[in-house]
């Protein structure tokens, strides 16, 4: 280096300010609390969190605390409309419909939100290799999302049940499957997007392996929008698991499954409709509050909404 | 003195536009041709306005791009062709420091973490040992170690670029790669940025390559310099004789454009005419002849060769 001695001056004095005093740092905000603080502000969106949550409590202890047993058969009390003994009124056999509600929470809340997972889980994988790779891994995985998303959701659950037969666990494999293919959309332009910011570049020239930029770099970035889907899916996946349900292609008819007790409920439509209303009832506050907290979810994420 | 980096005729394009059958069907010609040496120890600049080159060349450098022909040699090794598995082990001598301090950083690591990663990936420390020399690093580059469990987000752009600066360090690395490290900055800031850079080269006997548009900032830091013009090298010479006898006509402009802090001083002042050619139909004869006030017939017709004016001073011009 060849500076004069008068820069070299200008150098030492420098080195003594450029110490950082610990006051002079922004204040450690949290982005954690500002996200609570703008999430608050949509009461809907609170709201269903509520509902949410209080759904989950139930899928969790409901068999528990259900005042009747569900599969107990009363034919003293056969299609009695909701009175105070039966909250809900009791359906053809007597059951206490209040209690197959409760009851079923698990079922229907756990076929739905693990399918959820399972697809959501395979779609991102699927949807990351074919951001990042591109190629014929890109190829493969869009062109297969393209066939599954050309058939309407409903339709696919029912052929791959009716390829497997009814059940619940065809339901789950079901609704999984058509899960995957809007997971690995949105993970794949997530991935695009992320791929070309510039940390990820800083991630190759420090070294890192395809594996450690995959997941350590790419993959935190596009969390925010796979939240977001995965709530939204939730709704449509009770929805399809209910449907599916309703047709008679998934859990027994006699079991405490919300969509098969809608179905059970057609046959009384005329003579006793409280046996629909309580079912459906619960079905659609169930897909609300999930497509409602989705949607607060996704506008307290977007930075352009205040 | 060894020759760390060596760059022999290097030329990058990049396709643009795309024919009905996915054919590119035009090129952008980024780097041409482009020769340098970069011996150790030294920095050595890069300059020349914005989109002539000096950043794809930097990531060609960096293994970052892969050039389309021609050679880059680092430490005696070929680089520009080998796999980015063969190029890993060689990333630990050679580290980048980018133009952009918030976005080289991701918002979503620690301090800590973004600065032990290339540890990581270059080394099997334990956590404890890693954390050891990211507390050092953070103090050699004017920062505490109690910054460690931070965002990137609750910094300033200076200490961001510190903290890119510490992370390029983690590996003791022989070359730096400096592309624009301080044009983010506040002039304030760049000072103490410079000075950094300038302090850790003499401790740790780092070699720079350092991209700026910037040439008062270029004549503080360099050894020797580059200047390029639409992805040719034009003028490669040792700074003082760059700065005491530009040879090139568009050295000459960019040196007249530089300000000189003295109201009462009047300079004379190349004012360059017409814009830069299109780096898509590059000129048939010199880069630069469009624009040259020196220019002739054979300007227009040929590309000129790089010729040594006087010991270690390289110029690609016709008339000089």
């Amino acid at each position: 280096m060849s500076n004069t001695p008068n820069e070299r001056e200008e150098t030492t004095v420098s080195f003594e300010e450029s110490y950082i005093d610990e006051n002079i740092l922004a204040d450690k905000s949290s982005k954690t609390k500002e996200f609570i603080k703008k999430f608050l502000k949509r009461k809907t969106a609170v709201a269903a969190f509520f509902v949410m949550v209080l759904l989950l409590i139930i899928a969790l202890i409901g068999p528990y605390i259900a005042p009747y047993d569900p599969s107990e058969f009363d034919y003293e009390n056969i299609l009695t409309p909701p009175t105070a003994e039966h909250w809900f009124g009791t359906d053809q056999f007597g059951q206490d419909i209040f209690s197959r509600i409760l009851a079923g929470a698990p079922l229907t809340l756990g076929v739905s939100l693990s399918s959820v997972v399972v697809g959501a889980a395979l779609g991102t994988v699927l949807g990351l290799l074919a951001g990042y790779y591109g190629g014929w891994i890109e190829m493969l995985v869009m062109r297969g999302a393209d066939v599954l998303f050309s058939f309407p959701d409903i339709l696919l659950a029912i052929a791959i049940v009716a390829l497997l037969g009814p059940g619940i666990l065809n339901v789950f494999i079901a609704v999984a499957v058509f899960t995957v293919p809007s997971f690995a959309r949105l993970m794949r332009s997530a991935t695009l997007a992320v791929k070309g910011s510039l940390y990820v570049e800083v991630a190759h020239s420090l070294g890192c392996k395809d594996g450690r930029i995959l997941f350590l770099h790419i993959f935190p970035g596009t969390i925010q929008s796979l939240i977001v889907n995965f709530t939204m899916r939730i709704g449509s996946a009770i929805m399809a698991a209910s449907s599916l349900s309703f047709l008679g292609f998934g859990a027994n008819v006699t079991d405490p499954e919300w969509g098969a007790m809608l179905s059970q409920s057609r046959t009384y439509l005329a003579t006793a409709p409280h046996m629909m209303y309580f079912p459906a009832l619960i079905i659609f506050v169930t897909v609300l509050a999930f497509n409602l907290f989705g949607d607060g979810l996704r506008d307290t994420l977007d930075p352009k909404i205040k | 003195m060894e020759k760390i980096v060596s760059l022999k005729n290097v030329s990058k394009t990049f396709p643009v536009g795309k024919s009905l059958l996915g054919k590119p069907t035009k090129f952008v010609h980024a780097v041409n041709n482009v020769s340098f040496d970069v011996f150790e120890g030294e920095t050595f600049s890069i300059v020349g306005e914005s989109g002539c080159g000096k950043s794809t060349t930097g990531r060609i450098i960096n293994h970052l791009l892969v050039p389309d022909s021609g050679e880059v040699w680092f430490q005696g090794k070929e680089i520009s062709k080998i796999s980015q598995d063969e190029m890993r082990p060689l990333r630990k001598d050679m580290q980048m420091i980018f133009q952009d301090p918030a976005g080289s950083l991701n918002p979503r690591m620690r301090v800590s973490e973004l600065i032990e990663e290339p540890l990581i990936v270059h080394t099997n420390m334990s956590a404890e040992e890693r954390a050891k020399v990211v507390g050092e690093l953070l103090g050699i580059v004017g920062l505490s170690s109690k910054h460690a469990g931070r965002y990137p987000h609750e910094f300033s752009g200076g200490q961001k670029q510190r903290i890119g600066i510490a992370r390029a360090l983690t590996v003791n690395p022989k070359l730096v790669i400096a592309d624009e490290p301080i044009s983010a900055l506040d002039v304030s800031i760049q000072a103490q940025v410079l000075n950094l850079l300038h302090r850790l080269q003499e401790e740790y006997k780092l070699t720079y390559v350092f991209i700026s548009h910037d040439l008062s900032v270029v004549e503080m830091i360099s050894d020797r310099i580059a200047v390029m013009y639409l992805g040719f090298v034009v003028e490669t010479a040792p700074k003082t004789q760059l700065y005491a006898n530009p040879v090139h006509p568009y050295t000459e402009a960019l040196l007249s454009a530089v300000p000189i802090p003295d109201p009462t001083l009047q300079k004379e002042r190349i004012i360059l005419e017409g814009d830069i050619p299109s780096t898509i139909n590059l000129p048939k004869g010199c880069p630069f002849a469009a624009r040259c006030k020196k220019c002739g017939k054979e300007c227009l017709e040929q590309r000129p060769e790089t010729k040594e004016v006087e010991p270690g001073h390289f110029v690609a011009c016709h008339k000089c």
